[in-house]
């Protein structure tokens, strides 16, 4: 289907990813200093595949992230303060510090929990889309999870599980041809992640995850049918991680274990989501310069808010560490 | 690095010795323990592998079965979950169910790596999940000697047997002999000789009850130090002989309280000698939480593992009792 893109959905797409891409630079700066100590796993290069998706749900949809959610989580409408706060593991994070950054969670706009066990949280996003079927709800619900995620059983069976009972939940697979230090074609033996969805008679599609708008319209497609009762779907949007696989770079005490090769990343950095969306804005006259420096000012405030909030704020108290093993 | 040279020369050593795991090529997950195995041994019997635990898991149970003798190796103990049903359905019973014809010679190598704000799934030391398992043996290095010795042991043993180690440890230094050889799996270590309590200590309890010896030597407390090395079996008549010396015990692991090997090595003991106790004995554990993130919470929460605390709490433990 093609879509027609109002000025106020692109001016969503581009301050979406400006926030994401902004947030996530500004992390590197206080991890070098150790400021902040979590894993850190960053989103830079990936922006459009959640910013494109997540833009065609609502508060009531519900999703399921990785250790790489940061984008995720800000797309679906996660406060950005409590996820820098917990990134640096202070009580005013979104866990309260319990969780730091590879555990982002804002229930209240349905971003219901991130987790870095690799696919452990696409069979809870089936679990999602059997209760909006029970319920009777026109929601959906979205994994998302990496193309190394493809290799654990679960996904398989959560795919099956769903097509089976024709649950309204979207497989987001973000290929970013990596898998910490496993390039895909030593993880898999053909690249056609997409095809999964193949055997299950679902819908399927593979997109490039760099072109917000065509993640946009696959996104939005697939969205549509699982809310319409068309469910499952399954996308696998091409893209790629700009930095390490965790923190800025590979650099595990003093070994740099980025095997990537240099041209690769320069080629995938001449493919930027957020150029590219720039280069249409600019093509399209649908944005001022005057309107886009705006937007990135409002940006950059709320990012360094963000921080200097995170920083006043204060470390949990540790008589609460039992806290939250049980709900009272 | 003492396991990197177990596992080099029993490869040489062992054609039907093979490594398979995440990150075996690369110094990614398991540091140095992999270096040089690729290639000098090639990625034949040197498989990296996609993150597909229940699978991989599942074909070294089965290779194991065919007459191989694979070290499957899991940088991570919490990833080890989605391999629960090859391991403990599979691998535990195969010897059992064959009526003794197919028993399963193979390593399950699974690391404790926690620490550093990585929060609930990224810290667990789940080992005695594993020890209670009939049919499995689990052994816990804490020294470097015991790291080599250990890892050649279980691949030489003719059963599935957990080699759990503990990334805290990776840092320690030992002496460690250049030939092959083994330390008897079952068979624990006095780590220290004492006459006012016995504190066994399991893996990096082990190490750090070793460094509260002296500290508690200072405070008059002489600890007898008993490194148990395996936790199924447990070498319970070293820790009884040492009990009806000391009369005290108490049990440091580095898992949680509920259900756990300290809690296993207590009730042994008490079944067996509870005359010779004076005193209730003692667990020192985490808390039944699962691991924080932020540093405050961290440090509380392995705070009872901290020499520091090891030692007060001995100390209180045996002044307590001290007439
Ligand atoms: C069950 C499990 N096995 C292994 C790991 C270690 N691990 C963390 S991230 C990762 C790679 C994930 O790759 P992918 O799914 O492609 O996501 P990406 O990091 O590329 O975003 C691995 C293997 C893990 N966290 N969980
Ligand atoms: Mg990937």
């Amino acid at each position: 289907m093609k879509h027609i893109y109002s000025k106020k959905t692109i001016q969503r797409l581009y301050e979406t990813m400006l926030r994401i891409r902004h947030v996530e630079e500004s992390f590197v700066e206080p991890i070098l200093s150790g400021t902040i100590r979590c894993p850190v796993h960053l989103y830079v290069g990936e922006e459009g595949v959640a910013a494109g998706t997540l833009a065609h749900t609502n508060k009531d949809d519900i999703i399921f992230g990785t250790h790489r959610s940061h984008g995720h989580y800000l797309a679906k409408g996660g406060d950005m303060r409590a996820m820098v706060a917990e990134i640096y593991g202070k009580e005013t994070g979104c866990a309260k510090g319990r969780g730091g950054s590879m555990h982002v969670v804002d229930a209240k706009k349905g971003m219901l929990g991130a987790a870095p066990i690799v696919a452990g949280t696409v069979s809870l996003a089936v679990g999602a889309a059997l209760s909006f079927k029970i319920k009777k709800q026109k929601n959906v619900a979205i994994a998302f999870f990496g193309d190394g995620a493809v290799g654990e059983g679960v996904l398989h069976e959560a795919l099956n599980f769903a097509a089976l009972n024709k649950l309204p939940v979207l497989f987001v697979c973000e290929n970013n041809y990596y898998s910490t230090h496993m390039p895909l074609r030593d993880t898999r033996p053909y690249d056609n992640i997409f095809e999964l969805g193949a055997p299950h008679k679902i819908a399927y599609a593979r997109a490039s995850g760099n072109d917000v708008l065509k993640v946009y319209d696959v996104a939005g497609d697939m969205i549509q049918k699982c809310r319409v009762g068309q469910g499952p779907a399954f996308i696998e949007f091409l893209t790629y991680r700009y930095r390490g696989h965790v923190g800025p770079n590979d650099n595990i005490q003093g070994t740099q274990t980025d095997i990537r090769p240099k041209a690769e990343v320069a080629k995938w950095k001449r493919n930027d989501p957020i150029r590219n969306l720039e280069s249409y804005i600019a093509r399209n006259k649908i944005l001022s310069r005057g309107e886009q420096d705006k937007i990135l000012k409002r940006v950059g405030k709320e990012i360094q808010n963000a921080h200097a909030f995170s920083q006043k704020s204060r470390f949990p108290d540790p008589k609460t560490l039992s806290d939250y093993v049980f709900k009272k | 690095m003492a396991l990197n040279e177990a596992i080099h020369q029993m490869m040489a050593e062992d054609p039907s010795v093979f490594l398979i795991g995440q990150g075996v090529k690369s110094p990614w997950y398991v540091g140095n323990t992999a270096t040089g195995l690729l290639d000098r041994f090639g990625e034949a019997r040197v498989i990296d592998t996609p993150v597909s635990e229940n699978a991989v898991t599942g074909a070294a149970v089965g290779a194991a079965i065919a007459g191989m003798k694979p070290i499957v190796e899991h940088p991570r103990m919490d990833f080890m979950m989605y391999a629960l049903d090859p391991i403990l359905n599979e691998a535990a019973n195969w010897l059992y169910m064959s009526g003794g014809a197919v028993n399963v010679p193979l390593v399950i190598w699974g690391i404790i790596n926690r620490g550093g704000e990585q929060a609930a799934q990224h810290s667990q030391a789940l080992h005695a999940l594993f020890a209670h398992i009939p049919g499995l043996k689990v052994v816990m290095p804490s020294t470097a000697y015991d790291a080599k010795g250990l890892m050649i042991a279980a691949i030489k043993d003719k059963n599935p047997v957990l080699y759990i180690d503990d990334r805290w440890l990776y840092r320690v230094k030992g002496n460690v002999p250049k030939k092959i050889y083994s330390v008897p799996i079952g068979k624990g270590a006095v780590r220290k000789k004492g006459k006012d309590i016995t504190v066994v200590g399991i893996s990096y309890g082990a190490h750090q009850a070793t460094l509260a010896y002296d500290e508690l030597l200072k405070k008059g407390i002489s600890a007898e130090i008993i490194d148990p090395r395996t936790v199924k079996p447990l070498d319970i008549p070293l820790i009884l002989e040492s009990v009806k010396k000391t009369k005290r015990l108490a049990v440091i692991d580095t898992g949680w309280k509920t259900g756990g090997i300290a809690g296993e090595i207590i009730a042994s003991i008490t079944e067996k000698g509870f005359q010779y106790l004076k005193q209730a004995p003692l667990r020192i554990t985490l808390p039944d939480i699962p691991a924080p993130m932020a540093r405050t919470l961290e440090e509380e929460y392995y705070r009872p593992l901290s020499v520091q605390s090891i030692v007060a709490t001995i100390e209180t433990m045996v002044r307590k009792n001290k007439k």
